[in-house]
């Protein structure tokens, strides 16, 4: 089973890379007022069901893939 | 037991500060050890440990999260528990907090650059293990070198940890953008500290300031005090 788990910097946590990036879009031309940079990581795994699965990767990004007091993350299981 | 009290100084693949530290907390009267990561176990009679500076896995996902799941760290936290002390210097720092020995995290510096250079650091609290020898107030200058050195927690654990006088080091100018200028903090049992700055290269005025061994020495003692409680 596939899985993608987007890891995003809080709402209010302050982002330096996203404003680094946001200033160089505007730098390009690009209207942008926001700019934030998160993490993306695939995972491949045996699962009986979707909601074994996810199960699962709630439990990988509590002990590892996001922080919880800077990081917010959203779960995608391929076929849910 | 030798007179010198055995300091473990945990290594990780990455870990670059590791030998400065032994030869440092050498100088200042310990029994240096190196210990490799993958040991499910610390030197019998460790009398504290040191987690180095450094870029342990390549600061991979977040900085000091993939060490902070060693077998080493599993033996730190448990001689942790037992009261045993703990510092963890840079990298070592963000061990700890990945780890939740500590509390907050480090973010990448604000100005998004690495800095490398000396700073001052006031103390905030010499009423801990690893600022005896310190006054509360004193200065001290230190070198940082380090991306990813802006502490971070939530506004209430800030006040909270400040009430407490776990605040233990602040910057006097913004180096990082870390909050409240935090340098160093210390766990609510007092026994576990982590600082950005790096004492380990500031202990002979040849190498521009000895204010690192203050803190090193203070290990020392304690490492001495912890052997003497546990036998």
């Amino acid at each position: 089973m596939r899985a993608t788990v987007l890891v995003r910097p809080k709402q209010g946590i302050l982002d330096p890379q996203g404003d680094a990036v946001r200033a160089s879009l505007r730098k390009l031309g690009f209207d942008v007022s926001s700019a934030r940079v998160g993490r993306v990581i695939d995972i491949e795994l045996d699962a009986e069901d979707v909601d074994e699965a996810r199960a699962r990767i709630e439990r990988m990004c509590a002990d590892l893939l996001a922080n919880p007091l800077i990081e917010s993350f959203e779960i995608q299981v391929d076929g849910s | 037991m030798s007179e010198r009290p055995l300091v473990a100084v945990v290594v990780f693949p990455g870990s670059n500060d590791d030998r400065d530290a032994a030869w440092a907390l050498g100088s200042v009267g310990a029994e240096p050890a190196l210990v490799w990561h993958d040991e499910p176990e610390l030197p019998v009679d460790t009398g504290a440990v040191v987690l180095p500076g450094g870029f342990s896995y390549g600061d991979y996902l977040r900085t000091g999260a993939i060490a902070s799941l060693s077998p080493a760290m599993d033996a730190v936290r448990r001689f942790a528990n037992f009261g045993g002390p703990v510092l963890g210097i840079c990298n070592g720092f963000q061990i700890l907090c990945e780890s939740r020995l500590l509390p907050g995290v480090l973010r990448p510096n604000r100005q998004l650059e690495f800095v490398c250079r000396d700073v001052r650091v006031r103390v905030e609290n010499a009423d801990t293990l690893f600022t005896r020898r310190c006054t509360t107030g004193q200065e001290l200058e230190i070198p940082v070198k380090h991306g990813e050195g802006a502490w971070y927690a939530d506004e209430g654990t800030f006040v909270r940890l400040a009430a407490r006088g776990q605040i233990v080091l602040r910057y006097d100018e913004d180096v990082n953008g870390s909050l409240g200028g935090v340098a160093g903090v210390i766990n609510e049992a007092g026994n576990v500290m982590g600082l950005m700055p790096h004492p380990e290269h500031a202990v002979d005025p040849l190498l521009g300031s000895a204010d690192g061994g203050l803190l090193l020495a203070a290990l020392v003692d304690a490492a001495t005090a912890h052997v003497l409680a546990a036998a």
